[in-house]
């Protein structure tokens, strides 16, 4: 858009040459990954998997704590819920896998909403352990339901998983463009809401509650509404890391660590930006790799990362390279660009 | 009918250790702002440190605590100048994800030194002595020390922060850190201080919890919570409130102890859930958190 003045011309750029160069590699990458059946073994396409849905749990948690304000170390609640769910409308309803997990993400953003309204009571730090105490009521309440497993957990019926397709190759490969979709759909939506009139009350609550609340913003209505969102992601996110697991057990489902590594990767890759989740999720991946065998002192090394990073450079391994070099993927924020009259 | 007056009795003595947990909690809030998600793994390290002590030099574990609270004392001020001070600001995330990625490595270090073996202080027959009330009724001696050294350490807290000059810095620097800093006084240092002081009682309940139960390295975010509950329950700013809150979860958890074993936890977190929905300030406040 442009509008012309006497003083000259002002148009709003939306767009930069990295984001444009990027949507072309985006797409090329894109028809790639989504090629994997045909040219990934097994073992490669269980690891993207893998790094798919903790992505797409990174960039909600980046969203709810990033843009909103809204720390929590509670949300391994709805992952577990969402696992749950998977699991109970698979054995007792007709509804098949691949639709229990948008339909669990129903079920989260409506239980949400009584969990925000004890939540949201408390501000600031006192949410975050608010959260946690949440998610460990949810763990033993599901653990008191003995329909589903109780505290030993329960098995995906072999019915339900040979619905997905009769052979292995054939399961592999659905439950693979299933996770494929899920991480592209939560990265669309949430590059969608960040560009949106929403996301720019977000970004302006991110940088500053009190003006952005006197420049008519309502930060209690925008900071429920991306709540209740994250919620339904992350719910849904649940139910695909259980489809691909086929056995829950509550301590699995609400396990603390669901959030423990996402913090890690958002605060290491940049919190804030869409970027920086992509960043931490390839790093943690690459440093586990070769790292997992020494097991405890990988998660000490990644904790200190975290600890450093807060300290010395709080927006992260992304905020120093969008700083640097003005790089941005996903523009969000809008640009003046200004001619002077000829 | 007994069996109930017990477990209400016993609850308000655990609600003791609690209160104790959640003291520390309440001072670095209280002066810093800054909530320690790292406060469970601080219990289970001072545990840890008076079970090196205890082993090391062979003193019961009441002994080892004239080793254990200088230790956490040196500890938490160190800690506080050199890692906390500097995340201190308007924005929240900073203290929370450096306390939250601390709570981790402390975790996992305790874990590779300790392994995830159940660990326990030992004090004898000591442990097992009781006060017979009644007939049927019974308070263990020790449940009982741990309460009443409970309520004295909150009386004392009480008089260093409204009779002491200390406390006069701790309050100054609470309600407005420039004026402070006007006035003389170095607010890294108040707030190295206050978090020494919190570990004393930290090195305190730490022992408790060894002596009361087992431990390991895994138990730390558990007892953050109950130190949490504690704190909300009571209302920020008000130590008694605190107790209150200690004793509302400890009698919440046996009371759900009794009913079902599987419901000792979740009843303290569903009284929790029960009073922030009721009285979302606590049921003593003094300040709001804001």
């Amino acid at each position: 858009m442009t509008e012309a003045t006497a003083q000259g011309r002002y148009s709003v750029i939306r767009s930069t040459r990295a984001s444009r160069g990027g949507a072309v590699a985006g797409i090329l990458l894109l028809l790639f990954l989504a090629a994997a059946p045909w040219w990934a073994d097994r073992a490669t396409m269980r690891l993207l998997v893998e790094i798919f849905y903790i992505l797409a749990l990174a960039q909600m948690w980046n969203l709810l704590a990033g843009y909103a304000g809204l720390v929590s170390v509670g949300q391994q609640a709805f992952v577990g819920l969402g696992g749950y769910m998977l699991f109970a409308l698979a054995i007792f309803t007709p509804v098949g896998a691949a639709w229990s997990i948008p339909l669990a993400g129903l079920i989260g953003a409506v239980v949400s909403l009584p969990v925000a309204f004890l939540v949201f009571r408390l501000r600031g730090h006192y949410f975050a352990i608010g959260t946690w105490v949440v998610a460990e009521v949810f763990l033993l309440g599901f653990a008191q339901i003995q329909t589903l497993g109780g505290g030993s957990g329960i098995s995906l019926p072999v019915s339900v998983v040979r619905d997905i397709a009769a052979s292995r190759s054939g399961r592999d490969a659905v439950i693979y463009l299933v996770a494929l979709a899920v991480v592209i759909c939560i990265i669309a939506i949430v590059y969608g809401l960040l560009r949106s009139r929403h996301g720019l009350a977000l970004t302006a609550i991110r940088d500053s509650e009190e003006a952005s609340a006197s420049l008519g913003v309502d930060n209690f209505r925008a900071k429920l509404m991306i709540y209740i969102f994250v919620a339904f992601g992350t719910t849904a996110i649940g139910a695909l890391i259980f489809l691909t697991k086929l056995r829950i057990s509550p301590a699995a489902a609400f396990d603390i660590n669901w959030t423990t590594t996402v913090i890690f990767i958002v605060v290491i890759g940049g919190i804030g930006t869409i970027e920086g989740p992509i960043i931490g999720t390839l790093i943690f991946f690459l440093l586990r790799e070769p790292l997992a065998q020494f097991g405890t002192w990988y998660l000490i090394l990644l904790g200190l990362v975290a600890v450093v990073i807060m300290l010395k450079a709080p927006q992260g391994i992304w905020g120093l390279v969008a700083e640097r070099w003005d790089l941005r993927f996903f523009p969000v924020q809008r640009r003046l660009r200004f001619e002077p009259p000829d | 009918m007994i069996e109930w007056v017990n477990s209400i009795l016993q609850g308000v003595l655990t609600g003791g250790l609690y209160a104790l947990f959640a003291t520390g909690l309440a001072i670095i809030f209280g002066v810093m702002r800054l909530v320690n998600i790292t406060h469970g793994d601080f219990i289970v390290l001072a545990a840890f440190v008076a079970l090196v002590v205890v082993e090391g030099t062979g003193v019961g574990p009441f002994v080892s605590l004239i080793a254990v609270i200088p230790i956490m004392a040196v500890f938490g001020y160190v800690l506080q100048r050199g890692v906390l001070n500097p995340t201190l600001g308007p924005d929240l995330l900073p203290p929370l994800l450096v306390t939250f990625g601390l709570s981790i490595v402390i975790q996992n270090l305790l874990l590779e030194v300790f392994s995830a073996d159940s660990q326990r202080l030992k004090i004898g027959a000591f442990e097992t002595l009781s006060i017979n009330l009644t007939e049927d009724l019974a308070v263990g001696v020790f449940p009982l020390i741990i309460f009443v050294t409970a309520v004295v350490l909150i009386f004392a807290i009480q008089v260093v922060f409204n009779r002491t000059s200390l406390g006069r810095a701790f309050r100054a620097t609470s309600d407005d850190p420039v004026t402070a800093q006007l006035m003389g006084i170095d607010h890294r240092h108040v707030y190295g201080l206050a978090m020494a002081l919190a570990l004393v009682l930290v090195a305190i309940a730490g022992v408790f919890l060894g002596v009361r139960t087992n431990f390991d390295p895994s138990v730390g975010p558990s007892r953050l919570l109950f130190a949490f509950e504690a704190v909300i329950m009571g209302g920020l700013g008000s130590l008694w409130g605190t107790l209150a809150g200690g004793i509302i979860l400890g009698v919440a958890q046996n009371i759900g102890a009794k009913i079902d074993p599987g419901f000792q936890i979740l009843a303290g977190h569903i009284a929790f859930l029960v009073v922030l929905a009721i009285r979302p300030n606590g049921l003593f406040p003094r300040t709001r958190d804001d």
